[in-house]
């Protein structure tokens, strides 16, 4: 059977069951648009290519497929950068395609040429330049076995509009055989024994849950874990939505945004057993002082990433849930009530909290919270927003948050929040945003109304960079540069200037829960929008300098541990 | 701490770039990269000499594996190997000096490949200690241009290195 380049992309694409592919057209993918029309994937038109890569992004996240996006050559490509760097960072398998000038054209600057594989090549899992269309079926095995297996990440596939239009004898792709690359995902039953006795020796054990346990779905083996282990368990940003943050030994995030329970016992815990967390520098601040008096258990499906940020005493490459089918049974029941209750102390003693007289992000995200029973997917953008949500929005389901952790990239949470509403139709998916972020990529709003994605706003509007207002507060001894908006828009006018949307104002706090439920439960594209103050700080916040020895908890109160 | 890892490769578009690139992007300094295929049709192999502590070693090695298109990596320096770097070197002479430089080649095994009137083309192999001393001693006649290939190394003995079976 003789096939197009672009047909066998396709069906590369329909073996794989892909339902959706992002994308936005150009001259160099007319071949492959024209192929679209062939088949029953469905493409989703956004409104700039950075949203195509976030949309895949969030599809990936929240679902079993992988996401797909799709550009032009030139600045179609580049404009992906963003999104695929974003997906490299947090590990989401990711395939991007994006068409090339012709072959014989390619290296000599043509017309809306650049070398785009050269350009991601610091940010893909791996890439391909496609020279001959008869490759293009192993290419795609490849690629979807690469960006979905072992540290997952993305892959970029770059396509000459020529090789698209070639005809080729179709030869079903073999199975991948890659020869440098066998992710290990099974742990070392030695290793894992010897856990096991480091474990029953430990006093003052912790368990930190990081984004990795988020992707090997091992939500279930957790569960059976923590009722094991009776010890405190942490998070980092990525692992909140791991684990049902309702637990009762969950003592919140740690690190610079982190709760002052968890960041003391970091500090006082004699065990970390760290399972898909990557000892970010957000998490542990200064590496000189984290953890001082502890052994640190890595389990990481990631080889490199063992040792990479601090001493790992005893490393361990797995798949989290691997590893803990094996852990699991062999574990007897261990009870550190004596050490929990030491952290309990201290957490009621420095409870999160927020101020209760005036309308603020923490007091609506914590009464979304409640309404929503902490089940919805909760995309954020990046900024004060983003940690207020991640401190105060508690997952009862895993899988819930969808946001960009590594790269911090703002613009994500609105095309994130198209990806997650295309891939479970049924759920309820909100996007906490601030004014800032919302404005780099909010032309998406037209992309979810065509897809008839009933997406909900929560804005925070303090017209201001206020997460950068708060650095230059705290480092740049209140000396405000370059953070202010003199010319917002009216977002409630803007969002209802699109047809069948709602947008509500929320300005006292007695119309806080009326307005949410309005807005859950209207069915529509909705925005909701509060007006909040530029004074408003992310509290605790970690001293860089003193690693996470000392806390700012709130309002200029410190502690020192 | 001087470091000789082997890195054997699948010989695919962009695979140089991507191995280069990983050292550059992470501030590792390579001090001589050599790049042939091997006898295996599609694999080459690099041999990358590089500066740094255990520590970063281990990470240049855990990075390395990273690229799917990296079969393996060989830490030579953790077994007993041999090194060679080939150097060709341009050098003035003149009547007067012929001779000496004649001595001095002689002396370091080297090999004169190229001649006119008033220059040299000088050919030596060798570790890098021996091409250094041979560069010295041939300074003072005049150097107009080397060229050094970088090093490359095999693990001693008749075993392959280890793990590498690549047929
Ligand atoms: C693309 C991008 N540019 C710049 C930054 C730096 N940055 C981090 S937070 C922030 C401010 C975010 O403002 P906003 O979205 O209004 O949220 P707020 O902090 O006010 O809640 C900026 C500029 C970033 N993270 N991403």
């Amino acid at each position: 059977m003789k096939i197009t380049g672009a047909r066998a992309v396709i069906k590369a694409l329909e073996d794989n069951n892909i339902k959706y592919i992002y994308g936005y057209p150009g001259g160099a993918v007319t071949p492959l648009y024209d192929e679209l029309l062939n088949t029953d994937i469905e493409h989703i038109l956004v409104r700039e290519e950075q949203s195509a890569a976030h949309a895949a992004s969030g599809h990936s996240r929240t679902s079993d497929t992988v996401g797909v996006c799709l550009a032009t050559s030139g600045p179609g490509a580049t404009n992906l950068v963003t999104g695929i760097a974003t997906a490299f960072m947090d590990s989401v398998p990711l395939i991007a395609i994006t068409g090339q000038v012709s072959t014989s054209m390619v290296g000599t600057d043509a017309f809306q040429e650049v070398d785009i594989t050269g350009i991601t090549l610091p940010i893909v899992k791996h890439s391909y330049l496609v020279k001959d269309a008869s490759e293009i079926p192993q290419i795609f095995a490849n690629a979807f076995h690469i960006a979905n297996t072992g540290r997952k990440g993305p892959v970029l596939i770059d396509i000459p509009k020529d090789i698209q239009l070639t005809s080729f004898e179709y030869v079903e792709p073999t199975k991948p055989k890659l020869m440098g690359y066998n992710p290990n995902y099974y742990p070392n039953i030695k290793q894992v024994a010897r856990i096991k006795k480091i474990l029953e020796k430990s006093k003052k054990p912790l368990l930190l849950i990081g984004g990795g346990a988020v992707y090997s779905k091992c939500f279930k083996e957790l569960e059976e874990l923590f009722e094991k282990v009776n010890a405190p368990i942490l998070t980092t940003l990525m692992g909140k939505s791991a684990i049902n943050n309702n637990l009762e030994n969950y003592f919140g995030m740690l690190g610079l945004h982190g709760t002052a329970a968890s960041n003391y016992a970091i500090n006082q815990c004699d065990l970390i057993l760290s399972l898909g967390a990557r000892f970010d520098d957000r998490a542990t601040m200064l590496t000189d002082n984290f953890a001082k008096n502890a052994t640190i258990v890595h389990v990481d499906i990631d080889p490199a990433e063992l040792g990479k940020n601090i001493t790992t005493h005893y490393p361990v490459v797995s798949d989290i849930k691997n590893f803990l089918d094996e852990f699991n049974p062999i574990i007897e029941k261990l009870d550190y009530s004596n050490w929990i209750n030491d952290i309990k102390k201290l957490d009621e003693k420095y409870p999160m909290k927020y101020n209760k007289e005036n309308i603020n992000p923490p007091m609506v995200i914590d009464r979304l919270c409640n309404l929503t029973k902490g089940e919805a997917y909760i995309c954020t953008e990046v900024g004060q927003h983003q940690m207020f949500a991640a401190q105060f929005y508690k997952f009862s389901k895993p899988d819930r948050f969808v946001t960009s952790g590594g790269l911090g990239t703002m613009g994500y949470g609105l095309p994130a929040a198209i990806g997650v509403a295309k891939a479970n139709p049924d759920a309820t998916v909100i996007n906490i945003c601030g004014d800032g972020s919302l404005q780099m990529n909010f032309a998406e709003i037209a992309t979810a109304l065509e897809q008839n994605l009933p997406i909900k706003l929560f804005l925070f509007n303090n017209s201001s960079l206020n997460l950068v207002r708060q650095l230059q507060y705290f480092g740049s001894n209140k000396r405000y540069s370059g953070i202010e908006f003199t010319c917002n828009p009216d977002f409630c006018k803007l969002v209802k200037s699109y047809p069948n949307t709602e947008a509500y104002r929320i300005d006292d706090i007695s119309q806080i829960d009326d307005v949410i439920n309005k807005a859950l439960n209207n069915g529509k594209f909705t925005l909701v929008e509060v007006n909040t103050q530029t004074t408003e700080i992310v509290y605790p916040v970690a001293s860089a300098r003193l690693g996470v020895k000392k806390l700012d908890y709130f309002d200029g109160e410190e502690i020192l541990y | 701490m001087e470091h000789t890892i082997s890195v054997i490769v699948e010989n695919k578009a962009g695979v140089l770039t991507r191995v280069s690139g990983l050292f550059s992007r992470r501030g590792y300094n390579i001090k001589s990269l050599a790049v042939g295929e091997t006898d295996v049709p599609g694999i080459s192999r690099m041999t990358i000499v590089v500066n740094g502590d255990e520590k970063t070693i281990e990470q240049v090695e855990k990075q390395l594996y990273k690229l799917i298109d990296v079969i393996k990596v060989i830490h030579l320096t953790d077994e007993e190997f041999v090194e060679r770097e080939l150097v060709l070197i341009k050098l003035n002479v003149s009547k007067s000096t012929r001779t000496e430089i004649l001595q001095v080649v002689d002396i370091f095994r080297s090999k004169v490949i190229d001649m006119n009137v008033n220059s040299f083309v000088i050919e030596a192999t060798g570790t890098t200690s021996k091409i250094s001393a041979l560069e010295k001693a041939l300074q003072p006649y005049g150097i107009q241009e080397i060229v050094r290939t970088g090093m490359i190394a095999l693990s001693r003995g008749a075993k392959k290195s280890k793990g590498v079976s690549i047929k």
